[in-house]
Formats: structure tokens, sequence, C-alpha cells
């Protein structure tokens, strides 16, 4: 290179760096702290994660983030579900924290196995026997054909708050049992915690979990 | 109302407001790469930097301003990830390991947006916001503006300029994306996005114990994402996670905000070459594709074939309750279809002809509509093609817009065309050679075959979403894939800036009767035959090898 060129290139670099740190300070400093400001002030409770309470007023988590509801175990052992509540997706995409281990992250994920994967169909079987084994009761008994797929497969995120109705419908009768209510009562709950389409054709009729289940013990507290 | 039509009619629902916002935003695309005003915010930034934005260029001068800013953008990202550990803002989160830190710089400095790390785990507000995020708006200006040159290559008489280089990107950010990402961004806040910059706090939950949140500018971050073409999540489950993508509604609004700028700079387009006519042209071409695999992908999600989804009762592994098959579809195909990359449910676990799909659509070279700018230039080099395999049919030179399509020209399409191609199938192919890759795969058989081919795919067409079962963190694939990604997005940008300028220095030839019309429905046909039958005699072999594999066989 000629020391012309390497002069000229210089300057080109030079001029690439300010446009970059000017284009920084109003793409990465003054925009987000606008809309941070404005969100802040209009929707404070949906920028802050949309967080809901119990009828005590207790925190219970978000409204948008889906929870387990197991059994307390040991630790490394497989969690088992509280069959009190009223179960969500199956979820075996989450990670925890590997990098940064001083936090307890959850790690948003999903299992990325495909359609022929042995190791899925095997979950996906497993999953439906437990499904029909523990929600048949003494006087109800689900067949298999009832068990709808988001019963028995885990969502993109892994945190999906919600369940299909069919999936939830299924889960009533042990719900009532286990709770000592009368299904009537359940069936209601459900009916109030149950989403339809937007508008009537955007997105799907779904069961929103966290705010049925504390809806649930609300009740049975009463 | 069943699903599979609540899923045609919010296709339609797309489709109607695309069809209403295309037209006001191309025209005043069209606006603002043609005035020679300067607001006074933008003289001062013209100042800063040191340019004068009324100076036009040359296509090397174009082409180096380009590079400059993008080798810079390249290391400032780097430096940033790796000193983030000593940097406050940082949520306590260590330093990126340099290969790591190599890939994601080029990722989004490419507008790919891959991501081999996990964003809630490894990037703290500073490099998130600072870093990334400006990388989203950069980025995408960058295409546009390249797209642009291109537009004044067809419509300039032998001057051979281009346009001045610094005034495109400064005013592709303060003029459109700044403007369009605020409103997007606070409908997204409204739907219940996320946007604060509290640390790592803890939430009570439903059992009584707690559960550790990030706090983050999501929703800022999120709506340029989309605009822009970009798609790296804040999230690893990206436009999956809730915070991210929260209502059946948000999903809709995302797909509208990936789809918009592509669609509209086709009008753009028109306008500048003083033919809206054939500006539409172009865009039925987009269109029919479009339309086309969102059909086919929704047929194949619904038939849900393949063992472990037809003991589930249906394909819903990997997708979100609340979008269901139809929702999920509709951003697959249009993350695919551009250079986007975002996904909402996890293209690994579609069906086999649906993962296809998904890979078929970036090896299309992402046209239909195609990223933010680089949809444009990308289908205009296959217009040049179509005009130019029409003109041997008949026997004479082709023109496009009044510009001939000589030996010169045909020259850098072709080029341009070869080299995705040949980076996607000599890595995919390199990879599955070594013995060290394939170790990567979480699947043997077709589909682990495919989480390779979709990697390079993805990397060289700037879509930057996987086939995620992939583990893409290793030095390998960062280096590689970051190879495969540099190169796919600055080669095709030289032949498309050589063509401009060449095409920029001819006069016009006026229309006779023996031209060929670029700007009637026959023309769009002729386009699309030619797209489909250009990518089918490329990547034919590789799909077959994988995803048609697996679709056959379930």
């Amino acid at each position: 290179m000629t020391k012309n060129s390497v002069r000229r290139s210089a300057r080109l670099l030079g001029a690439g760096l300010r446009a970059l740190l000017v284009l920084t300070l109003v793409c990465g400093v003054l925009y987000p702290l606008t809309v941070t400001g404005v969100a802040q002030a209009l929707f404070p409770g949906r920028a802050d994660g949309s967080k809901t309470g119990d009828a005590e007023g207790r925190v219970v988590g978000s409204a948008l983030i889906g929870q387990r509801y197991d059994l307390p175990g040991k630790a490394g052992e497989e969690p088992r579900p509280d069959l009190r509540w009223f179960q969500p997706r199956p979820s075996r995409g989450l990670g925890a924290s590997t990098v940064n281990t001083r936090y307890e992250l959850l790690l948003s994920g999903a299992t990325n196995r495909s359609g022929d994967n042995p190791e899925l169909l095997a979950w996906v079987k497993a999953a439906r026997a437990a499904v029909v084994r523990e929600n048949s009761t003494a006087t109800y008994r689900v067949r298999p054909a009832d068990v709808p797929p988001d019963a028995v497969t885990s969502s993109g995120s892994g945190l999906d708050p919600h369940i299909s109705p069919a999936y939830a419908a299924l889960q009533v009768h042990r719900v009532a049992a286990r709770n000592g209510l009368t299904v009537r009562e359940v069936e209601r709950l459900v009916a109030r915690h149950t989403e339809g389409r937007t508008l009537g054709f955007v997105g799907e009729p779904r069961v929103h979990v966290l705010g049925l289940n504390t809806a649930l013990r609300d009740l049975a507290r009463n | 109302m069943s699903s599979p039509l609540a899923g045609i009619l919010q296709l339609l629902a797309l489709l109607a407001a695309l069809a209403l916002a295309h037209r006001p935003l191309g025209d005043h695309l069209a606006r603002v790469y043609s005035s020679g005003k300067h607001y006074r915010p933008e003289r001062w930034m013209y100042r800063a930097i040191g340019a004068d934005p009324s100076a036009g260029m040359r296509w090397p001068a174009y082409l180096r301003a380009v590079l400059a800013f993008s080798a810079v953008g390249v290391l400032l990202l780097h430096l940033l990830q790796r000193a983030q550990g000593a940097l406050p803002g940082s949520l306590g989160f260590a330093s990126i390991d340099p290969d790591q830190a190599f890939n994601t710089a080029v990722s989004f400095v490419t507008n790919t947006n891959w991501q081999s790390y996990y964003g809630e785990q490894a990037m703290g507000h500073l490099v998130q916001t600072g870093g990334l995020a400006v990388q989203n708006f950069v980025s995408a200006a960058v295409g546009m503006a390249v797209a642009v040159a291109l537009v004044r290559g067809f419509t300039g008489s032998r001057t051979g300029e281009l346009g001045n280089f610094w005034a495109d990107l400064v005013r592709g950010i303060t003029r459109v994306l700044l403007p369009l990402s605020v409103a997007g961004a606070l409908v997204l806040v409204a739907c219940g996005v996320i946007q604060n910059f509290s640390g790592i706090h803890a939430v009570g939950q439903f059992s009584g114990d707690e559960q550790q949140w990030n706090g983050g500018a999501v929703a800022s971050q999120e709506a340029i994402k989309e605009l822009g073409t970009n798609g790296g999540g804040y999230f690893n489950a990206n436009a999956a996670h809730p915070f991210e993508n929260p209502t059946p509604f948000s999903n809709l609004f995302e797909i509208f905000l990936i789809l918009l700028i592509p669609f509209s700079m086709t009008r753009t387009f028109g306008r500048m070459a003083g033919s809206l006519r054939q500006g539409y042209a172009v865009l039925g071409a987009m269109a029919v594709i479009w339309l086309a695999f969102t059909a086919l992908m929704m047929w194949t999600e619904f038939a849900g074939r393949g063992p472990a989804f037809e003991a589930a009762g249906g394909a819903m592994e990997g997708k979100e309750t609340r979008f269901g098959i139809a929702g999920s579809s509709l951003f697959a195909v249009a993350t695919t279809l551009t250079s986007t990359g975002a996904v909402n449910s996890f293209h690994s676990s579609y069906t086999g002809f649906g993962g296809g799909i998904t890979l078929l659509g970036m090896q299309l070279g992402e046209i239909a509509p195609g990223g933010v700018g680089s949809g444009l230039y990308g289908m205009l080099i296959m217009a040049v093609v179509a005009v130019f395999v029409a003109g041997l049919l008949v026997g004479r030179t082709p023109e496009y817009l009044g510009k001939k399509i000589g030996t010169r020209q045909i020259t850098y399409a072709a080029c341009y065309l070869l080299v995705t191609p040949a980076l996607v199938l000599g890595f995919t192919g390199l990879a599955l050679a070594l013995p060290g890759p394939a170790e990567s795969m979480t699947h043997s058989g077709p589909h682990g075959f495919s989480e390779i081919l979709y990697a390079y795919t993805s990397a060289a067409n700037n879509n930057g979403s996987a086939f995620a079962g992939l583990n893409a963190d290793t030095p390998w694939f960062n280096t590689t894939t970051g190879i495969a990604m540099l190169l796919g997005r600055f080669l095709p940008m030289v032949f498309v800036l050589a063509l401009a300028g060449s095409l920029a220095e001819q006069r016009p030839v006026p229309a006779t009767a023996g031209t060929l019309r670029t700007d009637k429905p026959l023309y769009s046909g002729l386009l699309v035959a030619t797209i489909l039958i250009v990518t089918g005699l490329t990547y034919f072999p590789a799909l077959a090898l994988g995803p048609l594999a697996e679709g056959l066989a379930s």
C-alpha cells in the first residue's frame, strides 16, 4: 500500500468510528432511555413484568411467566407434581445458569427435539400415561385419546403460562377431589380464567394456570 | 372457529395491514433518500462524523465507507464484550470468551444475530442496550443504504455516482428506524413486554419460593429487532419468551414489523425508478412466494406428521399455547423469508417438511420479502438474471429499467448468486468430513445433517435462526459461522455496489417494441420461476439428504 492509501484508510476508519459513537449515543442511550421513561410513566406495571398477587396481596409471580407446581422434594430428585393444583405443560427445555452460578436464573428454552427423535417419543408416551393416571379419579376416567398435545409437549420458552381448555377440563375432577370442592365450583373457576381468541381469530383459546391456581387457593382457604 | 381457519384469517389480516402500510411508508422512504434537506440534528451528526452529506460517491468510495463503518462496528462490539466484566452495567456477568465475542460481534454487525450465548445469563445491560441494540439499528440502516444505492444505479445517468453513504446511514436511522421503533416499542410495552433497568431481582412465587429475574430494556430492543429484520433475542427463547412476545396480538404485531420495511421498499423502488408498476412487479413476486410458503407451512404443521407428534396428537413441541400452530407457522415463514431469524417457536421441532420450508426460505436468498435493504437488492439481482434469461430466449441484449445488462453486469449478478451457496455447502461439507464438529449435533441421521446445514444456511444468509439442538458455542462453530456471516454479508454487497456503479455509468436507452416489459404480471411469474429454478438446482441434493428424507419417512 502506498502512503496515500494508508492515510485515506485511516481517515475513513476515523469517520466510521465517529459515526458509530454518535449513533451509539442516539440509538443506545437516548432511544432506550426515552422509551423506558415513557413506558414507566404510561404502563408501570407492565414495563416491570406484570407482577400479580393473591387475595391477601402477596406477590405470586408474573402473569406472563409460567411456573412449576411441584411437591417440595430433595435436591437432585426428579420433582413430583403437586396434584392439588392445575399442572402446566412440561418444560424439558428449561435450563439453569451454568456460566454465572452465583445467580439462580431460569434459562428459557426448548428441547429442540425432532418428530422422529426417540427420546421425545419416549417423553411424550410417558407424559401421556402420567396424565391419564394422575387425572383419573374414583368417579372419572381419563381416556388416552382425550389427552391434548399441549399436555405432553414442552413449549418454546419452557415458561408457557397457559394450557389448552381441553387440558384444564381434564384436570378439573382431580383438582376438585384434592381440594374438597365440587366439580361445578372448579369448572366455574376454569371458565373465569379461560381466554378466547383476541378479536375472535388471533391466537388460540387458553387457560391461565397461575391465575387459576391462585383463585383456587383463595377459594379453598375460605 | 377451527385453528386452521383462524390461521388463514390472521394471514389475511397481516396482508391487509401490509397493503395499507406499504404505500405511505414506501413513499416516505423514497422522499427520505431523495431529499436534499438536512435537519439540524443530522447536520450536527455529519459535523461529528466529519463528512459532507451532499458529496456524491462513486461505487468504490461508497463500498469503502460501508466496509470501514462495519469494521469499526465489529471491533468495538468485540472489545465491549471482552471488557464486560470490568465495566458498569454488567449485572455482574463475566467477560465473553474471545471466540464467542468474535462470533457475536460479527453476527450483530452483519444483521445476522446468530446467538451462541444465552442472553439472560451472559449479556448485561451495557452490552445488550449499548452494543447489540445499536448494531440492530445501524446494520439495518447499512442494508437499506446499499439497496438505495443500487436503485440509484438504475435511475442515475452517466455520472456513476450512487449517493452519499453517511447521509443514507444517518437518515435511515433518524427518519425511518427511530420513529418507527419508538412507536413499536410502546405498543409492545402495552402488550406486556418489559422495559426497565432493574438488576437481577427475586420475585415471589405461588409456592412461596422466589425466582430470580433479569430486568432489561427489552421492548426497545424487540421493536428494532423485528423492524430491522435482525432477530437477536434478549432472552434465549427469543420471541417465544413471554417477556418478548406476551400475547397473540403482540405476535401478529411483531410479524407485521418484520415484514413492514422489506415489502415497503418495493414501493420505494418503484417511486424512485419513476414507475410504480416496476415496484408492483417485484412486490408481486415476493408476495406470491410468501403466501405460498405460509400456506405450505400451515398445511404440514397442522398435519403434524412424525412419530412423536402423532403420539402427542399434534406438533406442539416447541410451540407456545397462546400462538398455537397457526401463529407459530406464520412467524416461522416470515422470519426465514426475511433475514430476521427471530423465533417464536423452535424450528428444530417442526415436522420434517416444516423444517425444510424454513431452510428453503433462507436458501432462496431471503428475498421474499427479504431483509431490510438486502431483500430488495437480492430481489433486483434475481430480476437482472430473469431479464438475462428472457434475453437469451429471444436472442437480444437484455435491458432492465433502461439499462443494458451486458457481460459485466451479468458477471456481477452471477458472482453475487454464487457466494452464499459456496459458503453454505462448503462449510457444511467440511463440518461433516472433519471428526470434531459433528459432536455438537443432538440428533443423528437426516435431522443431525439438517442441524449443520441449517447453521451454515442461517449464517451465510445472515438469518440467525437455528436448529438449536446444535451446540454452536464451540471454537469451530463460533469461528466458521463467523466467517460465513462476514463473507455472506459483505461479498454480496461488493458485487451489488459494483453492479450499481456499472449501471450508473450508462446512459439509459429508450424502450422499444422489443423491450421485455418488466412491469407486468407475466414478468413477476418469470421472476418467481427463475428464483425457484436457481435455488432448486443449487440446494436440492442437500435438502434431499436432510428435511426431505425426514419428511418422507414420517
